[in-house]
């Protein structure tokens, strides 16, 4: 890595990064009814602001040398308490410099299209709101120079999510979904508060900078401790297992919101810190093993899953787990990998939210029915969406010469060149990924139309249309930034010299070997729904399919191995509260109650006995003193 | 001095004011009691101030005397009050005031 060079010219805006969607959510939120007329306006430029700014950051960036690419803007000191000094400091290099352009690119587009989306919901001004929320937390996110600022961000973009999730509060399922979502992202954050503690009770210090001046010389067991809890906070986050059961529920959100937590925010935020982090993971092969093990189940689950659902929404969130799995094990490859999980993230998040958002413009015409049993033929009826909704396709199947095609293809060859195993798991996946997209395909716009009676469908409005053919086109063209290896070299000031692997066979013959892989996954999926009629009520299925369509008892093993006991363990403590506890106070006061009541029948109110009383001792006293003066 | 059969007469005297108390009815009677058992004594720290020449003793019975007197005002206003209220002046009968 580079040495942090002070913020200077135009590099002293980037505050403003963070700032204009933060105090663009607040007037939106605090402002309330009297912002509902162009409350959506404003929440719209503000991501569009930071968006242009981010692009002037990142043009300014290029015109710099190699060298000087990593500038960094003490704001203020956050806190200063004995030994430890928080400084709210910002860090703009290649690494969140790609990030700011694609959370403020590809959120502003969303944004555009939640003003056709949501514009029959009363609530629309409140809805862009926490969308600004949700993209100020994620820049702070990728902007901070030290672990605690991040988390700042970190935490924020948990709110914003359980915010967006439950938006429609309403249903009861987008309110358990909100809070699962919170609950379970919960369990992460622990993982990032431990790892920040142990960072301040090791070095001292919690700044990129100073964790990795110091990771070299902490003992073996830190090191494993802090790459290991950092993991922890990133599968949360980014929805990997074991913390994956969140991701298929957070579908109960608006489908922007989908697409905003699915493509720009949110999940990517746990594989950001695992490449920042990248000086931790190299220190320690327990944790970066353990980074790549948890990236492949989740890239193999997350297939599995999205192959089974008839949801639309969740068969995309599948494809997310499972995209997301693929970057976690690129990540956990090192500096082999660091640059192609970007790479992949950043035409993951423009295929995808083309996806969502094409998903999206279905469900608007199709009554927000999720069901594609009840979709087919809307090719015709729905020309753009389908033409983008294509684009968006063949760039997550891999299509050659599209996006996915150029980044998925490298993060294969880094895991081949690391492990032939791990490669031949990705390339099967690779297969899976085209069967289930290509089932969605033909389930939504081909096939015989199986609508409901009352479902007129139609094309949707351009504000929902145009952010469709922007993702769509680069969806397709995401895959320049490889040309001549520039995304690696770019990156090269924040995550060191890209690696250069040796493959076991040449990697023509393995893109051959991949695209052939894909090639028969869509053969597969065309000879099971193309070519027969969709049944409108799912057949039972194998056992594998009705394992899919329970997420794979995800939620099942967490009731069972975390909630009952943990309800057992909270009934018993309950019971010995009340009892063991309670029951301990309770009784002694009982006793001096009845004790008291007992003797309280002495006050008769009858003067006479009171002074037989008074006598009896008196003479005690005086019998008492005369036995001590004569013994 | 033989201070024997002063203090015979004292114990007497308290011991009759005492049961009178314990076992008489009327208010007034046992009020009087009260006094004989003040008065008893009265006769025992006088009797030990001659043994011991010393005033002090005297000087009790003073203030006790002075109390009695203050104590006979508040107590016999405190009988005619409840009388005039119950037309009773038996002890046993102003029982109100218990648990």
């Amino acid at each position: 890595m580079t040495e942090v060079l002070p913020a200077d010219g135009v590099f002293g805006l980037s505050w403003l990064l963070v700032a204009v969607p933060a105090i663009s959510a607040v007037v939106l939120l605090v402002g309330g009814r009297r912002t509902d007329r162009w409350g959506h306006l404003l929440g719209t430029a503000a991501p569009a602001f930071a968006f242009v700014l981010g692009v002037v950051l990142f043009v300014a960036l290029l015109g710099r040398g190699e060298q000087e690419r990593r500038v960094g803007q003490q704001l203020w000191t956050w806190f200063e308490v004995g030994g430890l000094r928080a400084d709210f400091g910002l860090l703009l290099d290649p690494l969140s410099a790609l990030f700011v352009l694609l959370i403020t690119g590809v959120g502003s587009l969303i944004h555009v299209y939640s003003i056709g989306y949501m514009a029959h919901d009363a609530r629309r001004r409140r809805f862009f709101g926490y969308l600004n929320l949700f993209i100020a937390a994620m820049l702070m996110l990728v902007l901070a120079d030290n672990y605690l600022a991040l988390f700042l961000g970190w935490e924020g973009v948990g709110l914003a999510s359980y915010l967006l999730i439950g938006f429609w509060q309403h249903k009861n399922s987008a309110a358990v979904a909100a809070k699962k979502a919170f609950v379970v992202n919960r369990v992460g954050d622990m993982g990032m508060v431990l790892a920040i503690m142990l960072m301040f009770a090791t070095f001292g210090s919690v700044t990129f900078e100073g964790v990795a001046a110091g990771i070299e010389d902490a003992s073996g067991a830190t090191q494993t401790a802090l790459g290991l809890l950092l993991l922890l906070g990133a599968c949360g986050k980014s929805a990997q297992v074991p913390l994956q059961s969140w991701l298929l529920d957070a579908m109960e959100g608006p489908t922007p919101v989908s697409a905003l937590i699915h493509a720009a925010t949110m999940v990517t935020a746990g594989v950001y810190l695992v490449v920042r982090s990248g000086f931790v993971y190299e220190t320690t092969e327990v944790a970066s093993t353990a980074v790549v093990l948890v990236g492949l189940v989740t890239l193999v689950v997350g297939a599995i899953i999205g192959c089974a659902k008839d949801d639309i929404k969740k068969v995309l969130a599948g494809s997310t787990m499972s995209q997301i799995g693929y970057m976690m094990l690129a990540a956990g490859l090192g500096p082999a990998g660091y640059a192609f999980a970007i790479f992949h993230l950043i035409t993951h998040g423009f295929f995808k939210a083309n996806l969502f958002l094409g998903a999206g413009s279905v469900m608007h015409s199709m009554h927000d029915d999720v069901d594609m049993r009840v979709y087919g033929g809307l090719s015709r009826l729905m020309p753009v969406t389908f033409v983008t909704f294509a684009m968006g396709y063949l760039a997550i199947i891999g299509f050659p010469g599209f996006a996915g095609f150029w980044s998925k293809d490298k993060v294969i060859e880094a895991a081949f060149a690391d492990n032939i195993w791990i490669g031949i798991a990705t390339i099967l996946a690779a297969g899976v990924t085209a069967f289930y997209m290509t089932r969605l395909m033909l389930m939504t716009f081909l096939g015989d139309k199986r609508w409901k009676s009352d479902v007129h469908p139609h094309e949707s409005p351009a504000t929902m249309t145009i952010p469709l053919v922007v993702l769509a086109v680069a969806s397709v063209l995401g895959g320049v930034l490889i040309l001549g290896g520039w995304i690696g070299h770019f990156l090269e000031p924040s995550v060191g010299p890209e690696e250069h692997h040796d493959l076991p066979i040449p990697v023509l013959a393995l893109t051959a070997i991949v695209t052939l892989t894909v090639a028969v996954g869509v053969f597969i999926a065309w000879r099971t729904y193309g070519t027969k009629e969709v049944p409108v009520t799912a057949p039972r299925g194998s056992v594998l399919t009705r394992a899919a369509r329970a997420d794979l008892y995800g939620d099942a093993l967490n009731e069972a191995v975390l909630m009952r006991p943990g309800q057992w363990t909270t009934r018993w403590l309950v019971w010995f509260d009340n009892r063991g506890l309670d029951g301990g106070v309770n009784g002694l006061a009982a006793l001096i109650g009845g004790t008291s009541g007992q003797v309280r029948r002495a006050q008769t109110g009858y003067v006479r006995s009171y002074a037989l009383a008074m006598l009896g001792g008196a003479l005690l006293v005086v019998v008492s003193l005369l036995a001590v003066t004569l013994a | 001095m033989d201070a024997t059969p002063f203090l015979t007469l004292s114990a007497l005297l308290f011991t009759i004011g005492a049961v009178g108390v314990l076992v008489r009815r009327n208010a007034i009677v046992v009020f009087m009691c009260v006094e004989l058992m003040l008065n008893a004594t009265n006769l025992a720290l006088v009797t030990f101030a001659r043994v011991h020449g010393q005033l002090d003793g005297q000087v009790a019975a003073f203030f006790v005397m002075v109390v009695a007197a203050a104590e006979v005002v508040v107590g016999l206003a405190i009988i005619v009050s409840i009388f005039r209220a119950r037309r009773s002046i038996s002890v046993d009968d102003a029982s109100l005031l218990k648990y």
